[in-house]
């Protein structure tokens, strides 16, 4: 089991009221899966992001990564263990700009301590993996929207994580792009990366090995096999 | 390394803003650099004026209280003696001392006359160490010789200034200069040798060595009294054996001469004096113009103004220091998307503050090195306009361009704080 969420609750305090945000979340995932957690905006699925990467702890309840209790760790150790174990995809990709697309993809491992020789080459690596080899020194405003993503993953899975965490990996992107996303991500779960997507369309979620629903901060299905799938596309 | 090759980017990123935050801190460390300069050069002048190059002569004269004694304007005071030749062989025997001369002294302005013209310059009586001690050598025609002291000849030497004003283009030796009515041959025109000016005895010479002195006329002392006082106490001339020994040589003579020439009589003794040496005798007594001492409470006097003047310039740090704050500040809330997401891939909070710090510690020590070199540029045109020296100390370029780093790093804590503890969620939401 790589990760393990027990009756996980998150409050935040606005102003002088607090806001419940998930409700005894329970959700256990093993080492490998690929799964879609689907919900509208507003659901609370930004924030469950946000725990199962540790960016932000759980109010209470428990929160096991990788055999590891993270519920009371400090800013720094969070740091840590993202930099270790999770790889994040997000929605705007989130390059730095003045950097070339082999330099944004070598931070993590800058953070990690790792020289620069084998920042490099481990880079070009994971560049060559999602097939942006040829475009090394090339600055993101160089680069198309799908070209920025396929960079961002090559930064996710560069330290190569157990965890890759994408919100809306292809919110930004048209559908071929998106569907090239897909089929890298579809690619790195074969290699044995558990991932996890947040999204709201169906059309994504359904290449996931499984989904779940999160609803006004509950999870509530748990659909083992991708079946029906009529998504309430509500609100973006 | 990796950070200040990203502050120079972040820097090169944003020319125009980068500028004008590090204009404070240039303004500032140039205004200090400029200061610095001048007054160093400034002080290096007094000394050598003060002291003169080589000359090591230190004058002793009669103060009354704290004021040189003025026999043009003021009566012989009863109780100090005139100095005889075997005081002045005695004073020579000091320690440190090579060479004594004792000369008298008349500046009231009338004295000397040729024909219709005047010379309000100083007569001074000399014997006949005086040319050796001070340094002058004969331009024209010859210097007094044992005939003229032991037979009381009337005979006069000028220097150039004196001779112009009196002769105008004329040859002056064998002319007749009338000093207070008697007539005097000129025998020889004299000047310092050029290594040996300027000759300054005392702060007044040395106020007025800027201006145009109006020259000098000698007269042997042994004629003194026909045209002044009869038994005028003499200044005393030491010439000491180096500038090191200028103080000392200088306090040994006048204790001598406070001992040996002025007579204390109950009369002038008063309580108050008691333990102290130098002043008592109803306030007459010897002092050495203690030039190097005087050298340095001028260039202490110009030290502290100048002081206050650095405190106003590192008030423009300041200012600049906090101007990079600002600065900083905007740049912290621009790039929090960047900071969120160096968070979130795990970069620790140490890292994201020392990128700050190091971004802030950058562009301020640029700014010195900017201000350092445009205030020695500045420094040099001063001196070129002023005619003021100027001496660039390396230390003070230093201490600069370590203390606008220091500025940076001061004032760069809060914004880089601000980034450290930026929740990566926060930052992240923000688009």
């Amino acid at each position: 089991m790589i990760l393990q969420l027990e009756n996980v609750n998150k409050e935040y305090i606005q102003g002088k009221q607090s806001v419940h945000i998930l409700f005894d979340i329970n959700l256990s995932v093993e080492e490998g899966e690929y799964l879609a957690i689907m919900g509208p905006s507003g659901s609370g699925k930004t924030t469950l992001m946000n725990l199962l990467g540790c960016l932000d702890v759980p109010t209470n309840g428990r929160y096991v990564l990788n055999g590891q209790d993270i519920s009371g760790l400090s800013d720094d150790a969070l740091a840590e263990i993202r930099n270790q174990y999770i790889g994040f995809v997000f929605q705007n990709f989130y390059l730095l700009p003045k950097m070339t697309a082999v330099e944004n993809v070598a931070l993590p491992l800058l953070y990690r301590g790792v020289g620069l020789k084998e920042r490099r080459a481990r880079a070009e690596e994971a560049l060559k993996l999602v097939g942006l080899g040829e475009r090394l020194e090339f600055m993101p405003n160089q680069l198309s929207g799908g070209q920025c993503q396929r960079v961002a993953i090559a930064r996710a899975i560069v330290g190569e994580p157990k965890l890759l965490l994408a919100d809306e990996p292809t919110g930004a992107l048209d559908t071929a792009s998106g569907n090239q996303i897909m089929e890298i991500f579809r690619q790195l779960s074969q290699r044995g990366i558990t991932i996890i997507m947040i999204t709201h369309e169906g059309d994504i979620a359904r290449c996931a090995d499984k989904t779940y629903h999160i609803l006004d901060g509950r999870l509530i299905t748990d659909s083992s096999e991708q079946t029906e799938r009529k998504e309430d596309e509500s609100d973006e | 390394m990796e950070n200040i090759r990203l502050a120079f980017q972040g820097i090169w990123g944003h020319k125009m803003r980068s500028l004008l935050t590090m204009l404070g801190i240039i303004i500032g460390i140039s205004a200090i650099i400029t200061i610095v300069s001048t007054i160093k050069g400034t002080n290096e002048q007094i000394k050598e004026n003060l002291i003169g190059s080589g000359s090591n002569v230190v004058s002793v004269q009669l103060f009354q209280d704290e004021w040189e004694y003025d026999f043009t304007y003021s009566p012989i005071p009863a109780n100090v003696r005139v100095i005889d030749e075997q005081t002045r062989a005695n004073l020579q025997q000091l320690d440190r001392v090579s060479q004594v001369s004792l000369y008298t002294k008349y500046s009231g302005g009338d004295g000397a006359s040729a024909g219709s013209k005047l010379f309000s310059g100083e007569i001074t009586g000399i014997d006949r160490y005086y040319m050796e001690v001070y340094g002058y050598v004969v331009g024209y025609g010859r210097s007094f010789n044992a005939g003229d002291f032991d037979n009381y000849r009337k005979v006069a030497l000028v220097d150039q200034k004196a001779a112009n004003a009196l002769f105008g283009l004329d040859y002056p030796v064998g002319k007749v200069v009338e000093i207070k009515g008697e007539p005097f041959t000129v025998v020889g025109v004299v000047e310092q040798n050029s290594s040996f000016q300027p000759t300054i005895n005392s702060y007044q010479d040395y106020y007025m060595y800027a201006d145009t002195s109006a020259g000098k006329v000698f007269i042997p002392s042994s004629v003194w009294p026909v045209v002044f006082n009869f038994d005028q106490p003499q200044s005393v001339a030491v010439k000491a054996n180096s500038t090191d020994d200028m103080t000392k040589a200088g306090q040994a003579v006048a204790d001598y001469l406070n001992q040996t020439q002025i007579i204390s009589s109950n009369a002038f003794k008063d309580e108050e004096n008691e333990g102290g040496s130098d002043t008592s005798r109803g306030g007459i007594s010897y002092r050495s113009q203690d030039l190097l001492q005087q050298a340095q409470q001028l260039q202490e006097m110009s030290n502290s103004t100048n002081q206050q003047l650095i405190w106003i310039a590192s008030i423009s740090l300041l200012v600049g220091g906090i101007g990079v704050m600002n600065i900083m500040l905007v740049s912290v809330t621009e790039r929090t998307s960047e900071i969120g997401l160096k968070k979130a891939l795990g970069a620790k909070k140490k890292r994201i503050r020392r990128q700050f710090l190091t971004e802030a510690a950058v562009l301020t020590s640029l700014g010195g090195v900017v201000g350092v070199i445009l205030g020695v540029i500045l420094a040099q045109v001063i001196s070129f306009y002023n005619k003021i020296p100027v001496a660039i100390s390396a230390p003070a370029i230093v201490i600069s361009v370590v203390f606008s780093m220091v500025i940076g790093i001061v004032f760069g804590l809060l914004p880089a704080m601000k980034a450290a503890n930026l929740n990566p969620i926060e930052a992240l939401r923000r688009e």
